[in-house]
């Protein structure tokens, strides 16, 4: 069987983390990146609770209620790592020392404006630290399913949904493609095998651009 | 070891819990509940303070940080970045029995730093062409467009810290700092729930990370939440 498409999004993702990269992680799929991170590279993972170097989870009787990460998961903390106050957390993010942040979207417009963040009259969880990571972090890469779960897609033209921040993207990693939000538009990098560029096309609600050949990826 | 109280802040929990009082605006400290003081929480619930206006990061978790508070419907204001861990919160404010003013977390930061460094507002551009803009003054700085934010002060703070000395130099630890150095600083009466009380002289100045000038009240509450991990 072959991996999980989750973890397949989430390997992908890593990929794009190069030594001594300081990079946040979002809740769910993102926060899978870290075990992709290839050994020999160091990666400061911060959490924006206030903690620059977060680690793997304890094991399980050896956590500490005092260190946590953003969703309140205990961690532990890697040689080198400080912690901070929340204006000190966002100081780093604000002055563009983070180097990428992985979160989930809802929707990207073709001009990489994100919206994740609510749905009016419906999920209004609030922002949290989205509209800071999305608007100051210098690689905004959003994983997220090509299309909602009634199939309407979820790359547009314009975002229906209130922003999280205009113009932010980077690169967006769906279960079905690696498209890069560039000044001359949307460019379709690399399919997963287990779809087509077509499928890719259909589903996606605005002009992509193709430079053929388009990578396809494969992992055992 | 009976410890001299040369300031008179240390102070018992029913005498801090004189401060906290019907209609005030109050700021809990702490992220989903690390950094938060339960002991303090479970004594406001037990005294049923209504009306209050709430500043803090996030609702909390379930059972846990301001959540609390919120279920017992102590609350009509809200002040925060993030409701998502919880449903209680969302659900009042989707039946109109809440208020809630969501501001990005930097921004909400800041807006406490503001008012605890006596400063009139600050200038950011997280949120501009957003829902966050509306209502605000748009101000340009060197070709950027800013939204002026403006700052945030409260009746009382209350605030968890590893330890205080007498005089209510704190340190923290690991994470259970978020915006307690910052909440310390912006309330008219900041209440710090320290696990260990010292005397002064017992921490080493280069280790203060608030000092004691900010603090108000030291109380040892000793209450611990029920994590929603254990």
């Amino acid at each position: 069987m072959g991996m999980a498409v989750k973890e397949k999004m989430a390997k992908r993702a890593a990929e794009e983390i190069n030594n001594g990269d300081i990079v946040n992680l979002g809740f769910g799929i993102p926060q899978k990146a870290i075990q992709y991170i290839p050994e020999g590279k160091t990666v400061f993972f911060h959490a924006e609770n206030g903690v620059l170097g977060a680690g793997q989870s304890p094991e399980k009787g050896k956590e500490d209620e005092n260190l946590v990460d953003a969703g309140c998961v205990p961690i532990t903390a890697v040689p080198g790592a400080s912690y901070f106050d929340s204006a000190n957390s966002f100081a780093i993010v604000r002055s563009g020392k983070l180097d990428i942040t992985i979160m989930g979207g809802l929707e990207v417009s073709e001009k990489g404006d994100l919206a994740n963040w609510i749905v009016p009259g419906a999920i209004v969880p609030g922002m949290g630290g989205a509209m800071d990571l999305a608007k100051k972090t210098k690689k905004v890469i959003i994983i997220m399913t090509h299309t909602d779960k009634k199939g309407n897609p979820k790359i547009k033209k314009e975002c229906s949904l209130p922003l999280t921040a205009p113009n932010c993207v980077s690169l967006i990693i769906t279960d079905l493609a690696v498209i890069s939000v560039e000044k001359k538009g949307l460019v379709l990098k690399e399919i997963f095998d287990t779809t087509t560029v077509e499928e890719v096309k259909e589903k996606t609600a605005a002009d992509l651009i193709i430079e053929e050949p388009v990578k396809v990826i494969s992992y055992e | 070891m009976q410890i001299e109280n040369q300031f008179g802040k240390i102070k018992t929990v029913s005498e801090a819990m004189e401060y906290v009082k019907d209609g005030m605006t109050l700021m809990i400290a702490g992220f989903g509940g690390v950094g938060s003081s339960c002991t303090l929480i479970n004594e406001i619930i037990k005294k049923n303070v209504k009306d209050l206006t709430v500043i803090s990061i996030d609702a909390g978790d379930p059972d846990v940080g301001p959540d609390h508070i919120i279920q017992n419907l102590q609350v009509k204001k809200l002040i925060t970045s993030h409701i998502g861990a919880t449903p209680t919160t969302g659900k009042l404010m989707n039946e109109g029995k809440l208020e809630v003013e969501f501001s990005p977390q930097g921004t909400l930061s800041e807006r406490i730093r503001a008012g605890g460094v006596g400063l009139g507002g600050i200038l950011t551009d997280v949120g501009v062409n957003t829902l966050v803009e509306e209502g605000k003054q748009k101000i340009e700085v060197g070709g950027t467009t800013y939204l002026l934010e403006t700052p945030l002060r409260a009746d009382v703070a209350i605030l968890y810290a590893k330890k205080a000395d007498a005089f209510g130099n704190l340190v923290y630890d690991k994470t259970a700092r978020g915006l307690n150095p910052l909440m310390a600083m912006a309330a008219e009466v900041s209440i710090v729930d320290a696990e260990e009380i010292v005397p002064i002289g017992a921490i080493d100045p280069e280790d203060v990370i608030t000092p004691g000038a900010f603090v108000d009240i030291i109380v040892h509450g000793g209450g611990k939440f029920k994590w929603g991990w254990q």
